[in-house]
Formats: structure tokens, sequence, C-alpha cells
């Protein structure tokens, strides 16, 4: 299988600072759910945003589908859902306005939606069940129906890689429960590579492979079974 | 009111400053960026007083002001070299200082430089209108063009940047609006007042709009109105028109906050 993302003996520090991420390795192949957990402050979101090319490591080097990850040529293959997701603006924002805005990189950039850009986010919002919610602004919306929105943005583009950083932040367990599954379902039937990040496993640890556990570099990286008890809540993790 | 060819003149302007002023500016608001239209204003008068000092035209010059200053803003802002308040405050004193300095020794302290500060409905022509249609048409068309690009970046800047849009580019295409509405404005509303008529009506329309799209097709028609209503009060009233478009565009938003409240009870 080729590999969709690929870390090889990368450290990253910012200015001034201790190395967040130090001597890290991670492959990860096409169409896999991975969890990316670990306490805040572990280096997660530092991982998250190298995968993605939005920042280059002092050394080693990181791959997206074979490229290197900052100046990766196919970016519209790429859904990103980032952390604490939500609106930058004050004006009221529909459903339908925001998941179309999914297709921005992936369709026609300039004039009007074409139609086949809208039955794709029609089918989004289907998929994540919040076709009846499109005319809704987003503020009038509980947590777990505005995550859904913010993934539908993601789904719309088609994505083949698609990152989600801290996705159940403020969300309740209800809800969590129906974003594991309902990923776990998008990751079957679309055979999209998702990595999920989160402080904690949480639900998702029941539908993933393949756990990795990021402290500053990574400390386990395994089949959920193999995971020691005492790391079950990573935030608790010592290394 | 109609009967005088200036008031004919002021309205045909008024009409595409009414509409283009919130229409940049919804982009602008929805960036937190509501005080550059002010900054760009201040570098628009150092423009003014440079077409003075040379003798050229000076919605010229302050058109090149404005774009230049909105540039090296956005630049400051985007590359971190100083916070975004500091390179606003770096750019307005810098632009009004540059002003002072260029129309005293240009010794053009005098009533037609403050038509340039808080418009005036008796000075423009026929050519000052026509300009004004075609740079106005050529900041509408864009804005038509790249309204989603656009929308997407002030929606989620960091995951545009993911997905490949041109954000950079996107940014500046706003900055630029922004000076060209700026320089298309000031005979009108004045380099003081047009970067209110870019923000209030936006803030009205945000009130009282139930998405993105209204919002912005609020935006303008509250712009149209106060502009409108202005240039009648200032009529009739005897005053540069920009201080009566502004307060209109205020009671818009004052009117729409009271109407948002009884409609939340």
């Amino acid at each position: 299988m080729p590999l969709a993302l690929e870390l090889k003996g990368v450290t990253f520090g910012y200015a001034h600072g201790q190395p967040a991420l130090s001597n890290v390795d991670l492959a990860i192949p096409a169409g896999e759910l991975v969890a990316i957990a670990g306490p805040n402050g572990g280096g997660k979101t530092t991982l998250v945003r190298l995968a993605l090319g939005l920042l280059e490591p002092n050394r080693g080097d990181v791959l997206l589908f074979g490229e290197p990850a900052a100046r990766f040529s196919r970016r519209p293959a790429l859904g990103y859902l980032p952390q604490r997701a939500q609106i930058g603006v004050d004006a009221p924002v529909t459903v339908e306005e925001l998941v179309s805005a999914g297709r921005l990189a992936a369709g026609p950039m300039l004039g009007p939606l074409r139609r086949r850009d809208r039955e794709l986010v029609s089918s989004a919002m289907e998929r994540l069940g919040i076709a009846e919610l499109a005319r809704r602004p987003l503020s009038t919306l509980s947590g777990g129906q505005q995550q859904r929105a913010f993934i539908a943005k993601a789904l719309a583009g088609e994505p083949s890689l698609l990152v989600m950083d801290e996705p159940t932040t403020g969300v309740d367990a209800e809800s969590q429960e129906a974003l594991a599954e309902l990923l776990d379902e998008l990751h079957r039937e679309l055979q999209v590579t998702v990595l999920y990040v989160s402080h904690e496993f949480g639900a998702i640890e029941r539908y993933v492979d393949r756990l990795v556990l990021v402290r500053g570099s990574i400390v386990f990286d395994g089949p959920p079974s193999d995971l020691p008890e005492v790391w079950h809540d990573p935030s608790h993790v010592h290394v | 009111m109609f009967d005088s060819e200036f008031m004919r003149l002021a309205f045909a302007a008024g009409a595409v400053i009414g509409v283009l002023a919130p229409a940049v500016g919804f982009f602008l608001v929805q960036r937190r960026l509501s005080l550059i239209g002010d900054g760009i204003g201040h570098v628009a008068f150092a423009g003014v007083a440079a077409g003075y000092l040379l003798g050229v035209s000076p919605v010229a010059t302050a058109l090149a002001a404005a774009v230049i200053g909105g540039i090296a803003l956005e630049w400051l802002r985007a590359n971190r070299k100083t916070a975004g308040d500091q390179a606003l405050a770096f750019i307005f004193y810098t632009g009004i200082a540059g002003g002072v300095v260029l129309v005293s020794a240009a010794g053009a302290f005098d009533v037609n430089l403050f038509t340039y500060l808080f418009g005036s409905i008796l000075t423009l022509t026929r050519q000052d209108v026509a300009v004004v249609a075609v740079l106005g048409a050529v900041g509408l068309a864009t804005i038509g063009l790249l309204y989603r690009p656009l929308a997407g970046v002030v929606l989620d800047e960091e995951a545009a940047v993911v997905v490949g849009v041109p954000v950079k580019v996107l940014n500046l295409t706003i900055v630029v609006l922004a000076a060209l509405t700026v320089a298309v404005s000031m005979r009108i509303v004045g380099i003081l007042l047009i970067a209110a008529l870019m923000v209030l009506p936006v803030m009205a329309a945000e009130r009282v709009a139930w998405s993105m799209r209204s919002t912005i097709s609020l935006a303008m028609a509250f712009g149209l109105a106060s502009v409108f209503g202005g240039l009648t009060v200032a009529y009739y009233g005897d005053m540069p028109p920009g201080g009566a478009i502004v307060l209109l565009a205020a009671a818009g938003f004052l009117l729409a906050s009271g109407v948002r409240t009884v409609s939340l009870r």
C-alpha cells in the first residue's frame, strides 16, 4: 500500500524553545484510520502542521503521497479540520455556505459553483445527516451539529487524506461516540486515509487499527490491544 | 433637487460608492480589519497632497498612494514584521504626517482640500463620475468573480491554505480593492469618513441577516440608502455630504441593533 504520510527522522522546535518533536518516524499507508493522541503540549498539533506542510522540520523529511509536504502539488486532495474549528466571521453563515467552501480548491475557484460541485455539497451534508439543516445559521446549531458541518466541508472536497485536529473538543460524550462511528463508516466506505488527533483516545479507540502516542516523540505506535493500560488516558503519559 | 446637474452627478457617483464600499468592507470586517480603510484613507491624503505639489490629478495620486499604502500594510501584517494594529498605526500616522508636510509645501491649505477630507456635492464633474463608474464597475466585477474564494478565506484562512487556495493573493486583492474604494469615494464622502461607509452598513447588516450572502446584500442596500439619504440631507441642509452619509449609516446600525434585540425577545 503506498504511503499517504511519511515522517523520517523529523525534529522541530519553535524559536527560542526546546524541540517540540524529536526524531519522529511515522509511516501511514493510504486508506488507514489512525488515532494520534498525547497530552496537551506533547507536540500533536505541531505534528499535524508538519504533516500538512504548514511548518517545515529543522531536521528530517515530511512526505505527503511521496512528495515533500511543504511543496505538495495536489493540495485539493487534503481535507483539514483545524483545532477548535469555528467560523472566523461575525456574519451569520449557513451550513450550506460553510460546506460549499469545501469545494473551493477542488472545484472551480472563480464564479458560482457548478452542478457537480453542488451535488457533492448536498451529498456531503446528507452523509453527515445535516441536509435538513442546510439553510440554518451555524450559530443556531449544537456543538455536535456544528462539528458535523465542518466535517462535511472537509469531505465535500473529496479528500484522499482527512486530518482532524481535536475534533471532539467541546462536544458531549454522545456526540463523540456518534462522530467516531461516523468516521469509521466514512473510512470504510470512501477509503479515505484519516488522521484523528486528540488529547485522549476516547470512543475512537474501538474503531482504529492503530494508535500513535506522542509526547515530544512517538512513545507508542501499534494496535489498540497492545496499548498498556496506564496509557489509555494519554494525558497521564509519563515517559 | 434633481434639477441641478451637480445633484444628478452626485447621485450617480453615490450609487456606485454606496454599493462598492460595503461590498469591500464586508471582507475587511469579517477579517477583523475594520480600521484598515481609515489607515488607507490617511495614506490617500498624502497622495492628494502629492497631487497638489506635482500639479497632477489628486485622485490619481491618491489612488496610487492608497494602493501602495494598502500593500505595505498587508505585507507588514501577513509577514508578521509587526502586530496588525501596530502596522495600521505606522501606516496611519505616516500617511497623515506625510500629507500635512506635502500640503504645506504645496501651499494648499484651502477650501478645496477640505472637500477631499469631508466630501462635497458641488465639485463633481461628468469626468469624475465616469472615473467613479469605471473604477466602481471594476471593483464590483472583481468581488462578483472572486466572491467564493474571498468568502472561503474569511471563513477559515488556515484550512484554505492547506487545500491550496492562494490566500496571500486574495488578501492582497481585498486591500487593493479597499484602496480603490477610498480613491473612488473621497470626492463625495471624504477621505476621513469613507472607512465608516465600508464598516457601518456591514455591522448593521450582520444584526439582521440570516446568511453570508444576505449580509453582503443587505450591507450594500444599507450603504446605498445611507448615501442617497445623506446626499439629500446635505443638499437641503447645506452641509458636507460625508458627515450626513455616515451619521445615517450609524443610525442604520442602531436601528438594526434595535430590531435584532426586539426579535430575540
